[in-house]
């Protein structure tokens, strides 16, 4: 199966939309090369701006560019956007609901050998908790590729949360639906509900086979939206499973499993379990290593949701 | 325009009497670093920069970002001297339910160019701003206020360093540089000085006049739309609180209100009712 990171489909993708769309310019922090905006930078060098290893004034400048009628796409690793520039997005960004696009990779464990300085693991909490944010979190290729068209197009800011590691396609390109906010059924199942996002929704799908095995029809959600949250699809879950695990490659303080876990407390209460890291950082090692390390493989999701049953 | 200045002096003490009115109905703000930069506001606005009072987000036109965001009283004084908005708002300033906030916002207020507050931030989107007109080959600039006690953000200095590496000459800073911050003295606080010496190692073209002088300040203005290919700095010597004698040089003045007494004094000296 070919693999492609979620990061080399966003390079790609800002690469097509830079040719029809002249008012696209795109930001980096010498990372060019690793966040993939390298590929926009070759095709349109007099819209691409490096802004050195100045992560606050990436995002300042990013601000400014963006009242000059620009869709700015400004991209570092996840920890030194949520993480370092938080407050210049803040304020400068997310406060006037300017239209700037931060396209953060390198987020989670998966990012490996860099270990946990570099492994963004509260971004997730740290940017749906910012009025006027909408937080992105494409599984695959196919889906990443429809959610920065659908970032370019809407106005305001928007963070997208990316990946190193080179994941499955999961999508077909040809009959592929995708809206910011509506939640994608990956899988039908009426014995419960995986709702997964990014990376944790290629081990979902595994741990959906492995449940199978047992007799167990679980429903796989890929929640590629943060914020806004598919409310209607996790009630909708809730009430006709019974019960839902979810699956984040992030704290399980903050992120995806709290965001559920608060649509489900306050409409729709039924027993839950939250698969992500447990409120510690992340460490050196190899991706597919880390995970196991970490409790986020689809085996640590069939543990959860055998839990619930 | 005559060179004794005489209608900008006239439009500065206007300004200077509603940052008294704006801070004293507030209970709250920040007078002293707004009087200190009036003659600069006035000069931008009502001499220099292209703005229409009518088409305020207009593409093409200059824009002003105010990166010391506090001095949100010499900010809106002026808009509203100009006539983006009704004088009689400057006393909702600070309230509940006004559009004149503590710190500039550029969703709120017709004319504000940026929503600033937090220190550095504004100058960060000034670059930004730079590089878009630069992007569009706009004639148009873009002026930014900064603080002198802001120099200690280090945001700051990356902005410095991509506005001249960007070769940004359509961008011109002004430092209001009264020499004291809401602790005290500059030097006593965290020094920033050398400044000329710093900006000129960050590859700008370093101005310094007198930030009260409307002679001065054009002077300043005209080196810097003549000089290519680097931005400017125009490092302006300023007075705390100028214009209010008891304000003038007192760090307290900076972010507190004058009381029923203070502002008939201040008014008074300011040649109001």
């Amino acid at each position: 199966m070919v693999q492609i990171a979620t990061r080399q489909a966003y390079g790609e993708t800002l690469a097509k939309l830079g040719e029809a769309n002249k008012d696209i310019v795109v930001l980096d922090a010498d990372l060019s090369k690793s966040t993939m905006t390298t590929h926009f930078a070759k095709k349109f060098p007099e819209r691409f701006f490096n802004m050195g290893i100045a992560e606050q004034n990436l995002y300042g400048a990013a601000a400014g560019l963006s009242t000059t009628g620009k869709t700015v796409f400004a991209s570092t690793f996840a920890i030194f956007a949520a993480g370092r520039a938080f407050e210049i997005i803040r304020n400068a960004i997310c406060y006037s609901r300017l239209n700037v696009k931060i396209c953060a990779t390198h987020s989670g464990v998966t990012v490996g050998e860099d270990g946990g300085s570099h492994q963004a693991i509260e971004d997730i909490a740290a940017m749906r908790a910012l009025p006027n944010m909408t937080v992105l979190c494409p599984s695959d290729a196919v889906s990443t590729e429809a959610a920065i068209k659908k970032a370019a197009e809407m106005d305001g800011p928007v963070y997208v949360r990316l990946g190193r590691l080179a994941v499955d396609v999961l999508y077909n390109q040809e009959d592929f639906h995708y809206e910011i906010g509506k939640a994608i059924t990956l899988r039908p199942g009426k014995d419960m509900t995986i709702i997964a996002t990014g990376f944790m929704v290629h081990e979902a799908l595994k741990a959906v086979d492995l449940l199978a095995q047992k007799g167990i029809e679980a429903r796989l959600i890929d929640m590629h939206t943060i914020k806004p949250l598919d409310k209607d699809i996790i009630i909708q879950a809730a009430k006709e499973t019974g019960a839902i695990v979810t699956a984040e490659e992030h704290n399980i303080i903050g992120g995806l499993g709290s965001a559920v876990a608060e649509v489900l407390a306050e409409n729709y209460p039924v027993k839950m379990k939250r698969v992500g890291l447990k409120d510690h950082f992340g460490e050196s090692g190899k991706p597919l290593e880390l995970i196991k390390k970490f409790n986020l493989t689809a085996e640590d999701i069939v543990e959860a949701a055998l839990q619930l049953k | 325009m005559s060179m004794d200045y005489n209608h900008l002096k006239e439009t500065a003490a206007e300004i200077r009497k509603s940052i008294i009115e704006s801070v004293y109905s507030a209970a709250s703000g920040h007078p002293g670093g707004s009087l200190s930069a009036v003659e600069i506001l006035t000069a931008l606005y009502f001499e220099k920069m292209d703005v229409d009072i009518h088409n305020p987000k207009k593409k093409d036109r200059d824009r002003f970002v105010l990166s010391k965001g506090h001095a949100t009283p010499v900010l809106y004084s002026t808009l509203a001297e100009k006539g983006f908005f009704d004088k009689g708002l400057l006393t909702t300033f600070r309230k509940t339910g006004s559009i004149l906030q503590g710190h500039p916002d550029m969703k709120k207020v017709p004319g504000v160019d940026m929503s600033t507050g937090s220190l550095g931030q504004g100058f960060s989107a000034a670059v930004g701003m730079a590089l878009g007109l630069k992007l569009d080959k706009s004639n148009k600039r873009v002026y930014a206020l900064l603080g002198d006690g802001e120099q200690q953000e280090g945001l700051v200095w990356e902005a410095a360093m991509s506005a001249s590496h960007y070769k940004l000459d359509n961008l011109t800073l002004f430092i209001d540089f009264n020499g004291l911050q809401i602790d005290g003295k500059n030097e006593e606080v965290l020094n920033i000085n050398p400044l000329p010496e710093k900006w000129k190692a960050f590859g700008w073209h370093v101005l310094e006049i007198d930030g009260h002088s409307f002679e001065e300040i054009f002077r300043a203005i005209e080196i810097a739309e003549n000089t290519k290919m680097i931005p400017t700095v125009i490092i302006a010597r300023t007075i705390k609180g100028k214009g209010v004698s008891f304000m003038e040089g007192d760090a307290g003045w900076h972010g507190k209100a004058p009381n029923d007494e203070e502002y008939k004094i201040a008014m008074q000296e300011l040649g109001g009712e």
